[in-house]
């Protein structure tokens, strides 16, 4: 395949392929983006090597999408800057339907802590070892994971409740 | 000074009903529950082009319990709905509540599960204001039609 | 202070294991640095819960503090009080139609939310824009950062006492609107920004106001310095409020302005120019301190570089189309519309299908928002509509940040420090 990388994109896609060949799945560009996708066990020890080696010391953003195919259905995606060389990498991971069930990183980058608990909230995808596995936009009462493919875009009747109308209730 | 000129040396005779009212509805003291970008279009209409405190509106209060009229600006979604009922429930009789913009009266918008579509699916709306935003004039459109309400609806005399 | 005391005071009538789990979250933050002590005679210590109705929370957000006096001991946030699902939405929209939905995200800047998208879906889409829309999208950007950051300021100082200043500011922020009126048709939430360029041209009244407004605000923005800058009552207040060391700053994840006040110095329009910013001279304030005012003082610095860029954009300013000619790509311009069967049917085609990016493409694309750094994510699936589209709030960021600054704080400068990050709940909440 053949990548337009920059001169450090290059030495971090090389580095990753020396030490991890056989957790590193694909790497690819699309748009101008640089995508690379790891074993879902790595997922740790590559984010604490390319913090310590290659200085991404800024996550961004934790992405999760449904890809609605039976395996491997749920997908992570890191965005990790490099402010030293003015670089952007993406890290993929994926894992199934049935135990979605992932390491957090919040012990690389703090500011994993609350977009891993979107993710959750969200998807249902669990972080083992995380300090605070909540849901965040939706209270604990409700039961469905909004952005799942077949939850329905009006929600389910019911599934969370409304005040009452009658001026005396508690 | 321009009352004693034009009556005279007399005096005034009214209801007791117009009275109280005339000074309910030119003190209707806005409590707003500004939740999204309605809110912003309230603080303009709070703002010095469009004036508020003119019509009588003179503070917002945010303390349920001093304030005459709730006006919801913005999007409601369930979670917030309980907070919002408390809120109502707090705040002492006679109350009125505009519910501003598309988002509070209908959903607006906003057609999917968080939503509430329209306020009044757990609060008793007087006036809905449509737009989103609404320009601050409808505001104060509607703040007038509440004026209307007030003068026109209750009898402080006759027990109804 | 045990979990059975907070549940057996506590009766809470709706959300019940909502409510379970944020108590019990808060008693075990911090849970090894917390002295166990049983002897607490004046009974100082207590949690207070500033609810999602509150006047000096922008926003609907909700603090559960613990306090020990004045002193705040431990805090957990408690938001998604105004979250819509507006990443659902986006996967049964065509991505033009999505476009009032991001007015409504950052609402206090929605110019900005226009362009993010619509450079999104340029970059996935690969439509080419012409020059006029560029500088044009440039100076509704600026314009929205100087609103954004004036009633940004307005509301900081009145939440720190000053009332009458957020009366000043909305003045100038009029003034804006009017500008916008008359160059979108909206005062507040513009969609002006269409994918392949703009709506419409800037009219010459339109152009005449905003020359005049870059006139008469920076002596505007003189008076305010002269107010705020060495006054003591707002420094009292503000400094060494609120700190956000600069080694935790970028491991916290902060963004925008919050991350520059600690010292870093990245902008997106620096890391990743889109739309001309690399043909234009600006600076990027940065303080090194990392309290209120150095946030303070760099949005101030901000608002001046922005009038510094409207002016070389106003003179820069190409004449040419401003919405890319393509058929497939952008929407055809009304005279075709109303006066030829093509027009009319691209126009229909625009509408009911959409722009199709390739299947399988997926981009990220990011705008230096006046918050921070705002980024959509969007996969194709070769439709119109996207398969899945995430937005990277900067203020979702920015309220973790709050969670970490605010233990060993008092009470009273809650308000200041939620005031000087500068979070708007729309776009923290989607």
């Amino acid at each position: 395949m053949a990548l337009e990388l920059n001169e450090s994109l290059q030495k971090t896609i090389d580095g990753l392929s020396d030490q991890f060949t056989e957790k590193l799945i694909e790497v690819y560009q699309s748009t101008g983006d640089t995508f690379v996708r790891i074993e879902a066990e790595a997922l740790v020890e590559v984010c604490t090597y390319l913090k310590n080696e290659h200085h991404f010391v800024y996550l961004t953003d934790i992405i999760g999408t449904d890809r609605y195919t039976s395996d491997e259905r749920f997908e992570v995606i890191y965005n990790l800057i490099c402010l030293k060389n003015q670089t952007r990498l993406f890290l993929k991971v994926r894992c199934d339907e049935e135990s979605p069930v992932l390491t957090t990183v919040s012990t690389v980058w703090k500011s994993a802590n609350w977009m891993e608990r979107e993710v959750y909230d969200m998807f249902g995808v669990r972080f083992n070892d995380h300090p605070d596995l909540r849901r965040i936009f939706l209270p604990e009462d409700f039961d469905y994971f909004p952005l799942r493919k077949e939850f329905p875009l009006l929600g389910i009747q019911g599934s969370i409740e409304l005040p009452n109308t009658t001026p005396d209730t508690e | 000074m321009g009352l004693e000129s034009a009556l005279g040396e007399g005096y005034l005779t009214t209801k007791v009903d117009s009275v109280v009212n005339w000074a309910r509805a030119n003190a209707a003291w806005p409590m707003p529950m500004g939740l999204a970008c309605c809110a912003i279009e309230m603080m303009a209409f709070a703002g010095p082009k469009y004036d508020a405190a003119r019509f009588g509106s003179e503070v917002m209060r945010f303390s349920p319990r001093q304030s005459d009229v709730m006006i919801v600006a913005g999007w409601c979604t369930y979670k917030m709905s309980h907070a919002i009922r408390r809120i109502w429930d707090q705040m002492p009789d006679p109350k009125w509540c505009i519910a501003m913009g598309a988002c509070a009266s209908t959903g607006g918008m906003h057609r999917c599960y968080g939503v509430v579509q329209g306020v009044d699916n757990f609060l008793p709306v007087d006036v809905y204001i449509s737009g989103c935003p609404p320009r601050p004039d409808a505001v104060l459109h509607a703040l007038m039609k509440i004026q209307d309400k007030i003068k026109t609806e209750h009898s402080v005399m006759l027990d109804t | 202070m045990k979990l059975s005391d907070i549940q057996s005071k506590v009766h809470s009538t709706f959300f019940k294991e909502h409510q379970r789990k944020l108590y019990q979250s808060l008693e075990d933050k911090h849970t090894t640095i917390e002295q166990l002590d049983d002897g607490d005679p004046l009974n100082s210590k207590m949690i207070l819960n500033m609810g999602p109705q509150h006047p000096a929370t922008h926003g609907v957000i909700r603090l559960v503090l613990q306090l020990h006096g004045e002193t705040i001991e431990k805090v957990k946030l408690d938001i998604g009080y105004l979250h819509r699902g507006v990443e659902k939405i986006a996967e049964n929209k065509t991505y033009q139609e999505f476009m009032p939905y991001t007015d409504r995200m950052d609402y206090l800047s929605p110019y900005s939310n226009n362009v993010a998208l619509c450079t999104a879906v340029e970059k996935i889409a690969d439509v080419e824009v012409p020059e006029r829309a560029h500088y044009i999208r440039m100076i509704g950007c600026e314009l929205a950062r100087i609103s954004s950051h004036l009633l940004w300021l307005g509301t900081m100082v009145m939440d720190a006492g000053a009332v009458s200043f957020f009366i000043w500011t909305f003045k100038e922020r009029e003034k804006i609107y009017d500008i916008m009126d008359r160059l979108a048709g909206h005062r507040f939430t513009v969609s002006h920004a269409r994918i392949g360029g703009v709506a419409n041209d800037i009219t010459d009244e339109a152009m005449g106001a905003i020359k005049e407004f870059t006139q008469m605000f920076p002596k505007e923005l003189k008076d305010y310095h002269k107010l705020l800058d060495r006054n003591r009552l707002f420094f009292d207040r503000n400094e060494a409020v609120g700190v956000l060391k600069t080694k935790d700053a970028l491991n916290i994840g902060a963004k925008g302005p919050v991350l520059r006040a600690a010292g870093y110095a990245y902008d997106v329009r620096k890391f990743a120019p889109y739309a001309r910013y690399d043909e234009v001279e600006f600076g990027i304030p940065t303080r090194l301190e990392g309290d209120n005012l150095a946030r303070y003082f760099v949005r101030m610095e901000e608002m001046s570089e922005s009038i510094r860029i409207i002016r070389q954009c106003i003179d820069k300013l190409p004449k040419g189309l401003v919405r890319t000619d393509n058929a497939k790509q952008a929407y055809p311009s009304k005279d075709e519309v109303y006066y030829s069967m093509e027009g009319m049917i691209h126009d229909f085609m625009m509408t009911d299908t959409g722009i199709c990016p390739p299947e399988g493409a997926e981009s990220y694309h990011a705008v230096e928002a006046p918050k921070g750094e705002l980024g959509y994510f969007i996969q194709s699936d070769g439709t119109g509509h996207p398969w899945r589209m995430k937005i990277n709030a900067p203020s979702f960021a920015n309220l973790q940040v709050l969670e970490n600054i605010l233990d060993g704080e008092m009470v009273a400068d809650t308000v200041v420090i939620i005031g000087g990050l500068d979070p708007v709940m729309g776009e923290a909440d989607k």
